[in-house]
């Protein structure tokens, strides 16, 4: 950990990488975005429109968890490299969450 | 600081240098004095115990008072001396192991440090308020919301405040082990006492936060005048049980983890063998902290959760007994074929064995579900968790006293005195707990204060007491034997058992305060080790030129912040009856706040050794 601080200038073919690269990632990011608006634009439809609530409830969580899968891939850069730890650990605390809630409204407050 | 360290210092600087210190080492004397100090008080506690218990009908202690000493005495050993001890351990031991000069946050280390210290302290004032909590160190909700005086509040805001600093530090570890690792140092090159730190610390961050939801119900409940446990208000106190033991559950397995993986490092060092299966300890490692989350609702199989429930975790609970398994037949396999050397901590490794196999198999027994329904509340459960914790964690904390005093105070412990400790306190304990398992058998119901004459139980009981003394005997010689090496304070020097085999061994000694004047480079598992069959006298490579070192600074603002939640506490217990117990609470909070703006708005870039210093200290080499 050698703290000389050292300037390194990016060559062109790594300056066209990098700018190819951060269009990408706004593209995804725009992409996303719509996508997200269009799920809220689906939720709120589906309850204006008066569906049951057995048809709304269950689709609007499921757009939910799509909707968490985009924040945590597209905005919160999970898709790129290098994210393999904070991944590792928030999958398995929501396992962990997930078993807890499987097993208190299931076996332990099932009457 | 590099060359001012070096100077005489007055006590004062001393005791003001521990006060702001953010070095992991110093955090790790804080940890082991603290602990120690709330061991011997949880020792005492449990001495009384076993006085009033040595005889049938003994009017020694009330039987109010009693609830007191043995609620203290289990929530004390639990929160305030194993906790702090095993951290004391991971303080001193994981940053030399992994090659980093601190901790990824030395100004988190030592809020972490501090919290604990002032919920440690605020509980135990609690008798010299209207008396200590005494519903037990699992204060069940609706037993623990009948408590009168303020014991409980005592208990449940004191638990909060150390229970921030624990999952503080737990996080700190994690960030520490994932992102310092020394060039090299693979996951799979990890220490197994780093390895067990590392699950240990996750079983922080995932258990801590329901004890933290607990808790607050609990005061809410107590305090401001919440429902949460209340049935007649809509409440319900099975909730409690359940977060309790959400979090209870894992926090054995943060206990025990890093005693398995201090025995590890012995069993490998003594037997002078690479560790035997240590991609199944790793793996063994991961799943008992993975199951430990699955299990917690075998503490309740008679609170009535039904057939079903019962069988599932019942079936849990015992899977847990095969990673287990596998580890303690890796360290057989470590021995067999060893050159072993029996020096005081591997006396301790080899007492723990048969141990905690024992203890284990109380476990397995007590997880089948209709047999639980016996065992239950009776000094069975007393038996098993002592067997356990005592013959798992604390014999484990003793050899790693001893095997790591040389890390920590450059001093070697008297191994004759340390050999003699080990007897006195092993034969003291399974004198003291294996005939609590007949006891229990018996019909000896846990947490009594008294028993009757005449029933059978006088002689086992008596003969608890006898070696509850030895025990006893056994600590009051560790302590004269750390006075005694502290006076003669022969240095140590490097490598003081000969047979070392990890980083932390390879560091010259007195340790400098920046850990590695170069960044070592790892070539394998027991890198020392690999150097010294190479022939390598310096005892590591470098991964990096000698440059300047950026060290933090110290300070002062981790003490106000938890001192500020300290008198908060006692403003929230006193709010209801006093006038001024508000303002306590806003005026404690206000400090607290005043310290996370203070650090917030200024700017605290630390300061650098300069290479040339690194160079003048003793001519660039050690």
């Amino acid at each position: 950990m050698s703290h000389e601080i050292e300037i390194v200038s990016k060559s062109p073919k790594e300056f066209a990488y990098a700018k190819k690269k951060s269009a990408e990632a706004m593209r995804n990011q725009v992409t996303a975005f719509a996508i997200m608006i269009f799920f809220t634009f689906i939720a709120f439809a589906l309850v204006m429109a008066g569906f049951s609530p057995t048809l709304v409830v269950p689709v609007i969580l499921l757009l939910a968890v799509v909707q968490v899968i985009l924040q945590l891939y597209f905005f919160m850069h999970w898709s790129e490299k290098g994210h393999g730890i904070p991944q590792f650990f928030m999958y398995s605390g929501a396992l962990v969450a997930f078993t807890m809630v499987l097993a208190f409204v299931t076996i332990i407050w099932w009457e | 600081m590099s060359s001012v360290a070096t100077k005489k210092k007055g006590l004062g600087a001393h005791i003001w240098d521990y006060i702001t210190t953010v070095d992991h080492k110093k955090i790790a004397h804080l940890y082991l004095v603290a602990g120690t100090l709330f061991f011997v008080i949880g020792g005492i506690e449990a001495m009384l115990i076993r006085i009033q218990l040595a005889k049938p009908d003994n009017d020694f202690l009330s039987a109010g008072l009693f609830n007191e000493v043995m609620t203290m005495h289990g929530t004390t050993m639990i929160f305030l001396a194993a906790m702090p001890l095993v951290f004391a351990f991971m303080n001193a031991i994981v940053p030399l192991q992994i090659g980093a000069r601190d901790v990824a946050f030395p100004f988190l280390n030592s809020l972490g440090f501090w919290l604990f210290l002032f919920g440690g302290v605020f509980l135990n004032l609690s008798w010299f308020f209207t008396g200590a909590p005494d519903a037990g160190w699992t204060s069940y909700a609706s037993l623990s919301l009948m408590s009168p005086g303020h014991g409980i509040d005592f208990y449940a805001l004191g638990l909060q405040i150390s229970g921030a600093g624990t999952l503080i530090s737990g996080i700190n570890f994690l960030v520490t082990i994932i992102n310092m690792r020394a060039p090299g140092m693979t996951y799979m090159r990890m220490p197994l006492f780093t390895w067990t730190a590392f699950v240990a610390s996750a079983l922080i961050l995932f258990a801590f936060p329901p004890l933290t939801i607990g808790l607050f119900f609990m005061i809410f409940d107590r305090m401001f005048s919440g429902n949460f446990f209340v049935h007649t208000m809509g409440g319900n106190t099975i909730i409690w049980e359940h977060l309790f033991w959400i979090f209870g559950h894992p926090e054995v397995y943060i206990l025990i983890l890093p005693a398995f993986g201090i025995f590890s490092e012995i069993f490998a060092t003594f037997s002078r063998k690479r560790l035997f299966g240590y991609p199944s300890m790793v793996f063994a490692t991961i799943l008992i902290g993975f199951l430990g989350f699955m299990v917690w609702a075998h503490h309740m199989f008679t609170v009535g959760l039904g057939p079903t429930a019962n069988a599932i975790f019942s079936v849990a609970t015992m899977a847990i007994a095969v990673p287990t398994g596998m580890k303690i037949f890796n360290w057989l396999m470590t021995m067999w074929g060893g050159s072993i050397k029996i020096t005081t901590p591997m006396l301790y490794a080899l007492g723990f064995i048969p141990s905690f196999v024992a203890g284990g198999v109380t476990g397995i027994m007590q997880a089948s579900a209709p047999l639980d329904y016996q065992l239950h509340d009776s000094y069975f459960i007393v038996a098993h968790f002592h067997y356990v914790i005592v013959g798992g964690v604390v014999l484990a904390l003793f050899a790693g006293a001893h095997y790591y005093w040389p890390i920590m105070f450059n001093q070697m412990l008297n191994e004759t005195l340390g050999k003699i400790t080990f007897v006195f306190f092993f034969v003291g304990f399974h004198l003291t707990f294996f005939l609590q398992h007949f006891l229990g058998l018996m019909g000896m119901p846990r947490r009594v204060a008294v028993f009757k004459a005449g029933q059978g139980l006088d002689l086992f009981n008596f003969i608890s007491t006898i070696g509850a003394f030895l025990m006893a005997i056994g600590v009051i010689i560790l302590v004269i034997n750390v006075i005694i090496t502290a006076i003669k304070g022969v240095p140590a020097g490097r490598d003081p058992w000969e047979d070392g085999r990890t980083l932390e061994w390879a560091i010259p000694q007195p340790i400098p305060f920046y850990n590695f004047k170069q960044t070592p480079l790892i070539r394998g598992l027991d890198p020392y080790w690999i150097e010294k069959m190479d022939g390598n006298k310096e005892g590591m490579l470098y991964a990096e030129p000698l440059s300047d070192i950026h060290m933090p600074n110290n300070s002062f603002i981790p003490v106000v912040m938890s001192f500020g939640f300290f008198v908060a506490a006692f403003g929230a217990m006193f709010h209801q009856e006093t006038s001024w117990g508000l303002y306590v609470l806003i005026g404690g909070l206000a400090i607290t706040a005043l310290g996370m703006i203070y650090r917030s708005v200024k700017d605290d870039h630390g300061y650098y050794i300069k290479k040339e210093d690194l160079l003048d200290d003793k001519g660039g080499k050690h």
